[in-house]
Formats: structure tokens, sequence, C-alpha cells
């Protein structure tokens, strides 16, 4: 006879459910029915699969479907009566993510053998978090009753996000594709061309570099109605925001980098009679670029931020921070997270752009290489 | 190929007779301002380096040797006394890229291949693409490096790494080269063995060295002449014309002419020391 391995999510989930009897039904008003038997017998199933130190494949798929299952129509219970959750309900949702739980460390246990399985691996372990986020908060806003006004549940938010294609579209051009965009390049290749002066020229560094740090200091948000005076309501007043945010950073960071470099690779250089530009191009601005890369990533998601809280100051009747500021006056707060959720994609792609390229141009520094 | 190059040699032994100095340098000193009052790193050097000679620098931590070393490639000025090299200011000697300079690290940039890092000093230098080439081709050879220019630094161990930066320091041909302790940071076996290569390097090209070191054996294997030098002032106490024959084999080192050598180099340094005491 085999040991029974009595794994604590598991023996967890059986006490839940037989406690969930006690106070049926799921929804107060609602008679249990079939749906309601086949969540119990669902979150067994998976329970006893999840007895084991080492689940072999039956066992996972067993766990992988079990939870998703019993969640799902516990979610469609609680679309037919929202806000008259029991006991009940809450008890086996919490017992379907104690196996969800179970399912992610079981699935991090694995030790990949082929590439193929390590990237399904790093893929789906991400995904089964982010879904059971979504999973729960739909669940709690449903079940509890919480207001729309406060918290909409995702799937409004996503029937909100398609049927609003063409506006979200029109504001990202707006604010990623002209004010982010326009902005990040201008304010990173001044401050970059400004550290490259303050190198060269003594009295500019001594000048600069002090009031550089003031500056950096200062709320720059502040500025944006000054800018929408200057520039007028359009991208441009935007733009130079995200131009003096994301200035000051590179202005810093390539200052430093152009220090990095090694008196003993310096002295390499001098003993070539290199010049001034021969050095910079060739052990300076190379051996800076990891701090170079430092502050694109910094502005990457300060220009995001500047672009996007500008828009609250004045702006014509497009762009990401123009609707947030006026769907939340309108009460349309699932149109607010819509745009929240397209914001924090194109920060992420964004980012990602920019790590990437940075991992093929520093390929050499050990923080990349590994060692 | 050896012979040929001993018959080399050879002819050109009448030209390093008549002893063309490279290096000269006359009541050279070299004093520092810190904050705790000057430092005399070098103090009354007075030496001649002629064409085609060995010349090791031997003596205790501040005794001025990687300092007179760097005064030589005009990383450092000299505060007293005047020093030539090649008849020209050391200033002049560098802008005519009169040197090579192997440093106590290899220095290699490491977002650059081998044969780009010893690509390094030509490009700076404009030399033509296909001189490039050619040159790298030839150095790393002479390194013993070939089948290794598509590496990048930090896939190499540390004895092939300073072995890349003497092929970097050799790619553009200069007839001095400065080294500053270059196998200080290897284990005794690679160390062995990378100074026969250099000897043989030496006798292939019969380019003047000079080579800061602090072991004894490692300096009267390599010299035809041991300058000992001694801190606080860092001055020379004493130079030694090697006996030793120009071919030398490994086991030379267990001979009595090396040893004796050894031993004077070994009083000179005693003798730096106990004026401390």
């Amino acid at each position: 006879m085999t040991r029974v391995y009595h794994n604590w999510q598991a023996l967890a989930v059986l006490v839940l459910v037989a406690s969930s009897a006690l106070s049926l039904p799921l929804m107060s008003g609602l008679p249990s029915g079939g749906s309601t038997a086949i969540i119990m017998i669902s979150l067994i199933a998976g329970a006893l699969a999840a007895m084991a130190t080492q689940l072999s494949l039956p066992r996972l798929a067993v766990l992988a479907v079990a939870p998703h299952l019993a969640a799902w129509l516990l979610l469609a219970q609680a679309g037919q009566a929202p806000g008259q959750a029991t006991a009940s309900f809450w008890v086996l949702l919490a017992a379907s993510w104690l196996l969800a739980w179970r399912l992610a460390s079981s699935l991090s246990a694995i030790k990949a053998r082929t590439r193929g399985v390590d990237l399904a691996l790093r893929l789906i372990i991400p995904t089964l978090f982010g879904v059971w986020i979504l999973l729960l908060w739909e669940a709690i806003v449903i079940g509890a009753g919480i207001p729309f006004v406060l918290l909409p549940p995702p799937s409004a938010v996503a029937a909100r996000f398609a049927n609003s294609l063409p506006v979200l579209a029109a504001d990202v051009n707006q604010t990623i594709f002209k004010s982010v965009l326009i902005g990040y390049v201008l304010g990173c290749s001044t401050g970059f061309l400004a550290a490259i002066v303050a190198d060269r020229f003594v009295f500019i560094r001594r000048g600069l570099l002090p009031v550089g740090n003031m500056v950096s200091a200062l709320p720059i948000i502040g500025i944006a109605p000054i800018m929408v005076m200057w520039f007028g309501f359009d991208w441009h007043s935007k733009a130079a925001v995200v131009v003096v945010m994301t200035f000051f950073p590179m202005l810093v960071n390539t200052g430093a980098g152009l220090a990095a470099d090694g008196h003993m690779e310096r002295d390499l250089m001098r003993t070539y009679a290199s010049g001034y530009w021969q050095t910079l191009a060739k052990l300076r601005l190379p051996a800076a670029m990891p701090f170079i890369f430092n502050a694109l990533k910094i502005n990457s998601t300060l220009a995001l931020i500047g672009a996007i809280v500008a828009e609250f100051f004045g702006t014509p009747v497009v762009g990401m921070g123009f609707r947030i500021s006026t769907e939340v006056g309108r009460m349309n707060v699932d149109m607010v997270w819509a745009e929240i959720a397209v914001a924090a994609l194109a920060g992420s792609v964004f980012y990602g752009v920019i790590a990437l390229a940075e991992r093929a141009i520093t390929f050499w520094h050990p923080s990349v290489r590994g060692g | 190929m050896i012979d040929q190059m001993n018959a080399l040699a050879s002819q050109i032994k009448p030209a390093t007779a008549v002893s063309v100095p490279v290096v000269e340098a006359k009541g050279l000193g070299l004093t520092f301002e810190t904050n705790d009052g000057p430092v005399h790193a070098l103090s009354n050097v007075n030496l001649t380096i002629n064409k085609g000679d060995f010349v090791s620098f031997i003596g205790p931590s501040g005794c001025g040797k990687t300092t007179f070393l760097r005064t030589i490639a005009d990383l450092e000025q000299p505060t007293a006394g005047t020093l030539s090299v090649n008849s020209m200011t050391p200033r002049q000697a560098r802008e005519a890229r009169a040197y090579g300079y192997v440093f106590q690290a290899a220095a290699l940039l490491p977002w650059r291949t081998i044969e780009r890092n010893v690509a390094l000093p030509l490009e700076v230098m404009g030399f033509s693409r296909t001189d490039v080439a050619e040159r790298i081709h030839r150095t790393l050879e002479l390194v013993n490096l070939t089948g290794f220019e598509k590496k990048y630094p930090w896939q190499l161990s540390g004895g092939m790494q300073q072995r890349a930066s003497i092929a970097r320091a050799l790619a553009f041909d200069a007839d001095l080269l400065l080294m500053d302790e270059p196998f200080g940071a290897l284990d005794e076996i690679v160390r062995d063995h990378l100074n026969s290569q250099l000897l043989e390097l030496w006798a292939r090209t019969s380019k003047t060295i000079c080579f800061v070191t602090h072991s004894i054996p490692e300096a009267v294997y390599l010299s035809t002449k041991i300058v000992v030098m001694s801190p606080r002032p860092g001055r020379v106490t004493d130079v030694i014309e090697s006996t030793l024959p120009k071919e030398r084999p490994l086991d030379i080192r267990e001979t009595p002419e090396f040893l004796a050598i050894a031993a004077r180099v070994r009083d000179g340094l005693r003798a730096g020391h106990s004026y401390e005491d």
C-alpha cells in the first residue's frame, strides 16, 4: 500500500468543501442545483489529485482543470444573483484558489529538460497568476456587489475595451506616438549631447550639473500648465513636459557613464596618442552604454507618466490623459480602466523594446553575460 | 627557422655594438605633491638604454620602477633632469607612437573581440583596412593566439588575455616595448611559459624592451641589463649587465652563472632596504 502524501492545500480544500455544505445555497435566493454539485465534485477531485509528492501528468491535468471549472461555475452563479453571495460561495472560492496555488507551485517545481518546455512554463506560470488576479477581482466585485463606480469587474472593462477600439486607438496615437515618443527622443538625445558638451568643457560641467540636479528635484508636473501656455493645447506642450522630464536623468547618467572607464584604459588610449573624439568613440561611449540604457529605461516610464498627467491641464478632445480625466468625471470608470490597461500595455512594450536593445548592445557587461 | 633568426640576430650585432641609445635619463627626478607633503618617486636617475636591450627594473613597491616606465611613456611628467626617448622628448615620442605599452592587467575592451582589440591602436593610428587585417594575423600568430580572433576577452584565460594585450602593443611595430609587471597576476607555470615566449619574440623582432617586475628569477632570466631600484626616494642602486647567453632555455635558471647574478640582484635589493632600518 502506497503511503498517502498529505498536502496541506489539498487537506484544506477537503475541509472547506465539507464546511460549505453546511450553509448552502451559494447565493441567497438561488436554489442549489447541479452546478453547485459539479463545483464540489471537481474541487474534491482536484484535492485528491494533489495528494502526492511528485504530481504525474494525469494528476496535473486534473489539478489544472478542477479549480478553473469550479471558479467558472461560481462566477456564473454569482452573475445570476449579484451581491447575494453566502459564506459557502466565499469558502468554495477560497478552495478553488488554494488548488490553483498548489497547481502553480507544482508547475514551478518542474525542472524543464527541453527549451520548449522551459519557455512554456515561463509563460504559463505568470499567466496563471494574472488570470487568478482577474478571477478573484471579478468574483469579489460581483459576489459582494461592489458598486460599479468604485470598482468595475474586469469583464465590464474588457467589454468596454472591445467596444471602444477606435477611441482608444486615437488616444494612443495622440499620447504615445506624438507626445511620448517625440518628447522622449528629443529629451534623451539633447540630454546625451549636453552630457558630452559638459564633459568636453569644464566650465559647463561645473555650472550645469549642480543646476541640473536642482532642476531634476523640481516637481516637473508643476510646469505642465506653463508649457501649455508656451506651446499650446496640442501635443507640443505635452512633448515639452516629456523633454524636461527626460533631459536630466539622461544628462546625469551619461555624465556618470563617461566617468566609468578605467584609468588603465584611458592611459592606453593616451599611449596611442589618441585624440579626444577618438577616445570618446572607441572607449568612453561604449563603456558608458550600461549607464545610458539605465537612463533610457528610467525615461521610458517617466515619459508615459509625464505625457498622461500633462493632458490633465488642457488638451484637444483626444488623448489618454484627457480621456481618463473626463470619463472619471462622467462616472464611466470602465473606460478609465480600459485606458489604464492600454497605458500598462504600451509602457510594458516600450520598456521591453529598450531592455531587448540593451541586451544586444551591452552583451559584454557582466550583468548581461552573467559572470 | 630559429637558426635563420639567429643568423639574422648576428647580422644585427654590429649595429648593437655601436650602442644607439633609445632611452637616456640624466639626473631625472619626479616629486608628487600630496596632502602629506612631497613624495620623491624618482630622484637623480641616470640611465641609458640601448637599442636591442632587454632591461628589467626590479625593486620593492614604491621604488619608482613603474613611475620611471610611465615617465618614459609620457604618462607622468618629470620634475627634474632630462629624459629623451629616440632623441626626442617623451611627449614627441608618444605622439610619434614610438612605443607599445603593456599594463599590469590586460585592459582589453570587453565589447571588442580579440582581433578588434588588436586592431584598436591601428584604427586610432589610421592604418589601411588590408594592412590592419595583415597585422592582426601576424601579431596574433606571434603570441600563439591564432584561432581565437573571434573570441571576446572574457571568454579567455588570464594568460591568454595578457598575450592578446602584448599582441595589441606589438601590432603597430614600435621599436620600444614598455611592460609594467605584465605577468604579475599570473600563476608560476603560465608565467614561465610566457617568459620563454617573450624571449623568443624579442629574439625574432629585435625590439628594445623595458620590463618592470618584482621577481628576481624573472628579471635575471629575461634581461640583458638589470636595474635594481630602492624606495624613499626612488632611485637606482645597481645596474647589472647580464653575462648569460642570448639563447636561454628555462633550465638555465639552475646554472651557477644564473644563481650568481640572482645573488647580486638580491644583495642590491637588500642594500637598498638596510638603508631604511
